[in-house]
């Protein structure tokens, strides 16, 4: 319990680099902000009062404290093209998003942690070769592109799932798939190193010389220690689903979190730009810690220095 | 192992980056060259290998200079995060202490950052451009290369021949550049050849989605990106820069891997 009061603690000061870093960004960018918000032709009557408004008539560190303040309370301003609070924006879909990750972490577990278990026991094998060489080239294929194809193979060409949207649990299917995959390759890759080095160690030839049925020596005595490795990457993996996922949402027109994070881009809309990533960053962390905690449980000789 | 994958990745790896360099003569057309009387035609098209894009343009010839847009980000990311982190990791693996301790806190805090989400917040302040993304991706690579030299450079520091350097006097510096780089280049290379790899990644993924490479420039990730709208019709225009891609990712990653293999061989297993 100490450990995880202190491990919350000690992601205060990252959540703190990530937001001064997005508050930075309006102050970073060439050009004044208040104009962004009125438009280049404004008489300035309109344009003091609008930065009055927008608190940008006071020094840096209050704006960042009000900016702070407001974002602890749910205030992430309001979208400059819609004119909707941004909140209410991230809230719609922040669902889908999440659900999308959770389902490729969940395919690229399933699909990683088989086959990294096949090439290991069958080491050397035509299994092996074939899982490795997946695997290599799973590496290499970025998600958006897998994506496209899936969208080539399974919407246009079969039409066994919609190609875009998000309105039935179907069009849940080819984003998972094109998310998971990659991710796929990588678990299975460090399952195999590590499947390797437990299946090595004197306690499988003990469990071996009891007499355990081989299934229960892999999966109960092996794999128990092969997936400690995993676990320390579990925290860079939610990283990469959730910036994959913002690709890949592009792909399949899906309106998740990072549709709207890359529309807010190429409008403009700056306080809707800094509110996805102010989430994204504090799901990251969020992510980190619930990772480092369960590395903790699974492993108790860890010990937090 | 090593050995052919090394070799496999190594060729073309080197194809790619001479068809980078030679695009002006390996390109039977200007890849700007519009056609609106030809567009769309399915390759094996007489005069279009691979047929011509929404603009009537020549496929083949965007491929070949697209390889520039993606090798450039690659290796300029490369370039610039060895420069930062390599004198970085060589300092605190030498001198340990407390810029060793700084060093590694930071190392750790900005691995933990997403290099794409940066690229994509200073793309929307600056606006995109090849420049943004080689400068996020530096912010956070360095990282890796600092971390993993030092740990090199802390080993190598208690060896006799680092002694031997020493004790006939040598300074401080010239132990660092001639005795402990020279010594960290196999490992340096190896992760360079991930690190062009993954740049190749970001720099498509961000041009796929319009803040990487911009028109007219021909870039793989901007062709896939044209290529979404005529997924129904021109299927090939979705899938060759991919395969492009694919290829080009693959073998830096057997490159990688193979001179890790060869640079480590603790890790071989």
């Amino acid at each position: 319990m100490r450990f995880v009061v202190r491990r919350l603690l000690g992601a205060v000061p990252s959540l703190l680099v990530v937001s001064l870093f997005i508050f930075m960004l309006q102050h970073l960018a060439p050009g004044d902000p208040t104009i962004l918000v009125t438009g280049p032709v404004v008489s300035d009557e309109v344009y003091e009062r609008t930065r009055k408004q927008l608190g940008l008539d006071e020094p840096l560190p209050v704006q960042y404290w009000t900016f702070l303040s407001n974002a602890v309370t749910g205030n992430l301003g309001t979208s400059l093209l819609s004119k909707r609070p941004t909140l209410d924006l991230i809230v719609e879909r922040l669902p889908r998003t999440l659900a999308v990750s959770l389902g490729a972490m969940a395919l690229s577990y399933a699909i990683g942690v088989t086959a990294g278990i096949i090439a290991a026991i069958r080491r050397g094998t035509v299994w092996d070769v074939l899982v490795m060489g997946g695997a290599t080239l799973g590496m290499a294929i970025p998600g958006f592109w897998l994506g496209l194809m899936l969208i080539m193979f399974f919407a246009v060409r079969l039409g066994w799932f919609p190609a875009s949207g998000a309105s039935s649990p179907k069009h849940f299917v080819l984003p998972i798939l094109a998310l998971g995959i990659g991710e796929a390759a990588s678990i299975a890759r460090v399952i195999r190193s590590s499947m390797l080095e437990s299946m090595s160690g004197d306690f499988i030839r003990t469990a071996r010389a009891k007499g355990l049925r081989e299934y229960v020596v892999i999966v109960r005595h092996a794999l128990r220690n092969a997936l400690l490795p995993v676990t320390s990457i579990l925290g860079l993996q939610i990283g990469f689903l959730l910036t994959g996922a913002v690709i890949v949402e592009t792909v399949f027109g899906f309106p998740g979190l990072g549709r709207l994070l890359i529309e807010s881009i190429l409008n403009k809309d700056f306080p809707v730009v800094q509110g996805v990533l102010l989430v994204i960053g504090l799901m990251i962390v969020i992510g980190n810690f619930i990772a480092d905690v369960i590395y903790r449980v699974v492993d108790p000789r860890i010990t937090l220095s | 192992m090593g050995n052919w994958q090394v070799l496999l990745g190594a060729t073309i790896s080197l194809l790619l980056i001479l068809t980078a360099i030679l695009a002006p003569w390996l390109a039977p057309l200007d890849p700007a060259k519009q056609d609106l009387l030809a567009t769309l035609r399915p390759p094996r098209t007489a005069g279009h290998l691979l047929g011509t894009d929404e603009l009537g343009r020549d496929v083949l010839s965007r491929l070949i200079w697209g390889a520039r847009a993606s090798l450039l980000v690659g290796l300029l990311t490369a370039c610039v995060s060895i420069c930062v982190g390599v004198p970085l990791g060589l300092v605190a693996g030498y001198f340990g202490g407390r810029v060793d301790t700084l060093l590694a806190r930071t190392v750790d805090a900005v691995l933990g950052v997403p290099s794409i989400l940066l690229a994509l917040g200073l793309a929307a302040i600056f606006g995109p451009s090849l420049l943004i993304i080689v400068i996020s991706l530096g912010l956070v690579w360095w990282a890796s290369y600092a971390r993993i030299v030092r740990a090199e450079a802390l080993a190598l520091k208690s060896m006799a021949f680092v002694e031997a350097g020493k004790s006939i006097g040598c300074s401080e510096l010239r132990i660092l550049f001639r005795y402990l780089l020279p010594n960290v280049v196999p490992i340096v290379l190896a992760l360079s050849a991930s690190t062009v790899a993954a740049g190749i990644l970001v720099e498509a993924s961000l041009s796929f989605l319009g803040i990487g490479t911009q028109p007219p420039t021909p870039s793989w990730g901007a062709m896939l990106s044209t290529g979404r709208n005529y997924i129904h019709s021109a299927g090939y225009l979705s899938t060759l820069p991919g395969v492009a891609i694919v290829l080009a990712i693959l073998s830096l990653n057997l490159l990688a891997d193979g001179l890790r293999d060869i640079a480590d061989p603790k890790l071989r297993r």
